[in-house]
């Protein structure tokens, strides 16, 4: 029969033009600039990577989790099987009878894809992917016919007579070419297939290898100044697609475009010009080259740029991305909340590709929008953002009886003050927090008016020149003094400290525990060194601080210091991992990009409906968008202030 | 816009009011951003000074977009003008734009006069903006209190110092700052002797009689906070030739004894 020729011939082909569009995919990532990546280390760990940390996030969707694993499970071992049987010919029955296991698994799961599929949420894009369900069905079944003569169950030559015969081969023949054009040549030619290709080979290689094995990797890479900034043809941050890291071109590669990404992002609901999965989409338009025509899912809400037609978008490897691809207001937009990333099944890092682009536009443009400019310079002539005199920055503590670390040269804990030094508001949390650490009578002291702007909004506004030099200034200082514990009252401050100072060659935060208030202020009262009673008000919400929480994983302390006061939080729906922006981030406040409602807004409608009539925050840039919400809405107060109200004090 | 103009841009290192720290000098930016609307790329930036000194604030004065600047090396205690002036001279300078007064230093305001005064050149103080060149004229606004303006013209070649209602200047970029390139030229550095001899100190606040502001309306009070100082007497000629005009002007100026 013709097919007993044919299907190899196939299966071969389509393999081969797979390789082929392999071979020529790998290059397109490798424009990309270097990056040192442990490639034999990489590729083991990759099955394990896949299994468990993928998987941990699809498993989030239970639907759609079980609906992988059978149909691409079933893929993957009906295909190594049909390479077996029908292209290398082995015949075994058992063989035979494992495909057709294998190929029913992915019916079913492909059933399922199927039902999805039906009805789709918007997040989901259409168009190429409405296919795909129809195309791993069709494998599924026509492989299964295929295979039945192989397993015994229906004899090589049944009888259909020659018309018969001859049509049964051309439909099968025409659909085991539809499905595996889909499946093999998809896969590698930039099909909806790619993802499972570039999405393999994106675990193997990805920029932060810690995050896998349940780690945590959320500081931004800091820029080479040096080599960078002069070497002649070089620019700062990322202006092409060729200027990311390849393993970064493939990262984008590997999206699904499941929009995961656009259901979580707080600028997306808001109206503002961004779309994580579209914007994942032009990074792939940017360095595979061409316009945008082929996206069929939701585009970026702005009507300014949404005026831009599908297809208007123009990119290429070495076209300016903000020159026709992206428009600048995208970026900017972004609060930096991290929760499109820790929501992305495929372990993209949209952040880090956002801040890339932002640095050029602010070191290379000068173009960083609305307050931006103004801000930067201030924190460089005066290293707070709103251009105070640094020497007024421990007015706040003037009858606080502070000490200050100039003089004691050594504390058992450095409290580090922060901007909001400067912000009468948030002057209310540090005193109370002050408060609660002579209460515990802590070994505390501040540096003053040595310290400085831990570089936050500088660095998320693509500054890393001035991050860079705070960075190290301040390290600097640190490193006069001796201490065990670092605390401080502010979320962005933490994060700099803990996950970013470490790239700049100083030993000054070295064996420091570097805590955010509420883990320290957790383990006073585990230890029982402050005694607190229990807060009778009425409901209480929680609202996570992105940099507390999804940046450094600390969502246990700030509840369980309000359960110490009695307190039964109402959750949010969007809580924890999920927590939702304040939109106070990622210098989106300064840059300020207009959509059609505020994130704030939206946090506290979040609020609202879980019947709290206070939220607890743990950060005072929380608590000042949380408080610029008009009234009347719930109280905003930091946990530090809560506990210092419940305080009792103990007269010795 | 205007193909033969040489635009130069005196650029001084200006000093944060709060931290005391360098800067880009308010309104010597805005004479870059004033050069750069007229000219773009084609604007000179001229700093005049020691060539030792820590130089990110002239490279934050580039990356505004400018390539390089030219930086006349000058000692620690000199007189920049005669040099300044000389070089403005050769380099055939047709508009000079400065800052009022440096953020720094002496921070007397004197050093436009002089320099109008040396090259022999007319001066325009606190403008706006150059809305047009055409055939050596310049139509220049100059900044009046209350936002007025008043449209001057002036030949070329003229100095003229900027006032902050000029637009304000735009973003430097770190990146192409870094990149400039920063042309020393050496020229004779003039010691100015009487400088020498002085001894610096911070000032005192001096006190300031308050100001009580007996205004009915809240459109008269907004004119009280907002307004400039307007100078009570003064008379507006209006009337009579030139050559009279100039009298009144020289009488005025014998009676407040400016000259003698
Ligand atoms: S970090 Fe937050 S604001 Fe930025 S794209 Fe992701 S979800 Fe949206
Ligand atoms: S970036 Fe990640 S979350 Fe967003 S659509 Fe792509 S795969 Fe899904």
């Amino acid at each position: 029969m013709i097919l007993d020729w044919l299907l190899p011939t196939l299966i071969l082909t389509l393999l081969v033009l797979a390789g082929i569009g392999a071979v020529r995919r790998m290059n397109m990532w490798r424009a990309g600039q270097a990056e040192k990546v442990d490639i034999i280390a990489g590729l083991l760990a990759m099955p394990k990577r896949y299994l468990h940390d993928l998987h941990h996030v699809v498993e989030r969707d239970k639907y759609m989790s079980r609906t992988h694993v059978a149909t691409g499970g079933g893929f993957v071992l009906a295909m190594a099987l049909v390479i077996l049987v029908h292209l290398i010919g082995i015949e075994s029955k058992v063989l035979s009878w494992m495909l057709l296991g294998a190929l029913s698994m992915m019916f079913c799961g492909a059933v399922f894809v199927f039902k999805r599929r039906r009805n789709p949420p918007s997040r989901l894009s259409k168009g190429p992917w409405m296919r795909l369900p129809k195309n791993l069905l069709i494998f599924s079944v026509t492989f299964f016919v295929l295979t039945l003569p192989a397993a015994g169950v229906l004899p090589a030559s049944f009888t259909l007579g020659v018309m018969g015969q001859w049509f049964l081969t051309l439909v099968l023949s025409a659909l085991v070419l539809m499905s595996l054009s889909e499946m093999l040549f998809g896969m590698t030619w930039g099909g909806p297939m790619k993802h499972a290709f570039a999405g393999a080979l994106h675990l193997a290689f990805h920029r932060r290898p810690e995050r896998f094995g349940g780690g945590r990797s959320t500081g931004l890479k800091p820029v080479d100044l040096e080599d960078n900034a002069l070497a002649s043809g070089k620019v700062l941050g990322v202006a092409k697609p060729s200027d990311f890291k390849w393993n970064q071109l493939l990262g984008f590669d590997a999206c699904v475009q499941c929009g995961r990404c656009e259901a979580m992002c707080p600028a997306f609901a808001a109206g503002q010009p961004l779309n994580p999965k579209k914007l994942i989409q032009d990074m792939v338009v940017g360095f595979a080259g061409g316009t945008d025509e082929h996206y069929a899912g939701s585009r970026y809400p702005d009507k300014a740029v949404e005026g831009k037609a599908v297809g208007e978008a123009k990119g290429g490897v070495d076209h300016i991305i903000t020159d026709g691809l992206i428009n600048p207001e995208t970026l900017w937009s972004c609060t930096t909340c991290r929760a499109c990333v820790e929501e992305c099944p495929m372990m993209i890092e949209h952040v880090d590709a956002i801040v890339d682009m932002r640095r050029f536009l602010t070191l290379e443009k000068g173009e960083t929008p609305n307050k931006g400019a103004e801000i930067l310079d201030n924190i460089i002539a005066t290293d707070n953002p709103n251009g105070y005199a640094p020497a007024s920055r421990t007015h706040w503590a003037a009858d606080q009886n502070l000490n200050l670390m100039k003089d004691v040269k050594k504390a058992e804990v450095l409290f580090w003050v922060s901007d909001g030094a400067f912000d009468m508001r948030s002057q209310r949390i540090l005193r109370s927090f002050v408060t609660l650490l002579k209460a515990a009578n802590v070994d505390v002291a501040i540096l003053g008016d040595e310290e400085r702007d831990s570089g936050d909004v500088a660095r998320r506004l693509g500054d890393d020149a001035t991050f860079q030099s705070l960075a190290k200034r301040n390290l600097a200082t640190l490193g006069q003094y001796e201490f065990k514990t670092l605390v401080t009252t502010d979320p962005h401050a933490f994060h700099c400290l803990k996950n970013e100072y470490g790239d700049f060659g100083s030993d000054a935060l070295e064996g420091v525990d570097v805590l955010h208030h509420t883990t320290f202020l957790n383990q006073l009262i585990k230890a029982g060194r402050l005694q607190v009673e229990g807060f009778k008000g009425g409901k209480v919400t929680y609202h996570d601080p992105c940099y507390l929480g999804r940046y450094n994983g600390e969502y246990e302390a700030p509840r369980e210091l309000l359960a110490s006061l009695g307190i039964e939080i109402e959750e949010m729906e969007r809580s924890g991992y999920r927590s939702r922006c304040c939109g106070g981030g990622g210098g989106a406040p300064i840059t300020d990009i207009p959509g059609e409602r505020r994130i704030a807004d939206m946090r506290m409608e979040d609020v609202v409906s879980t019947g709290a009539e206070m939220v607890a925050v743990g950060c005072q840039q929380c608590t000042a968008m949380l408080e610029g919400v008009v009234e009347p809405r719930p109280v905003v107060k930091d946990i530090a202030e809560i506990l210092a109200s419940q305080l009792i004090e103990v007269h010795s | 816009m205007l193909p033969d103009v040489k635009v130069f841009s005196l650029l001084s290192i200006g000093r944060h009011p709060q931290s005391g720290r360098a800067r880009r000098a308010e309104q010597d930016a805005r004479a870059v951003e004033l050069g750069l609307t007229l000219v773009g790329r084609d604007l000179n930036l001229v700093h005049a000074g020691s060539a030792q000194q820590d130089d990110s604030v002239l490279r934050q004065y580039a990356g505004m977009g400018l390539p390089a600047l030219t930086l006349l090396e000058q000692e620690e205690n000199a007189d920049i003008l005669p040099s300044l002036a000389k070089f403005l001279q050769n380099n055939q300078a047709g508009i000079v734009l400065m800052g009022v007064r440096a953020e720094s230093g002496e921070s007397s305001g004197m050093l436009p006069y002089l320099l109008a005064e040396k090259l022999g050149w007319p001066i325009v103080s606190r403008i706006a903006d150059i809305v047009d060149i055409k055939e050596g004229v310049a139509d220049v606004l100059l900044a009046l209190p209350r936002g007025q303006r008043r449209a001057v013209q002036v030949a070329l070649p003229f100095i003229a110092t900027l006032d902050n209602a000029a637009s304000a200047p735009r973003q430097t970029a770190y990146g192409s700052g870094l990149r400039a390139k920063i042309e020393v030229v050496s020229s004779e550095s003039t010691v100015d002797d009487l400088t020498l001899n002085w001894q610096v100190s911070p000032a005192k606040p001096r006190p300031k009689r308050m100001k009580v502001v007996k205004a009915k309306t809240a459109a008269d009070r907004f004119k009280a906070a907002t307004a400039k100082l307007a100078g009570g007497g003064g008379q507006v000629l209006k009337e009579g030739t030139p050559a009279e005009k100039a009298q009144a002007i020289f009488d005025l100026l014998l009676e407040e004894k400016v000259i003698r």
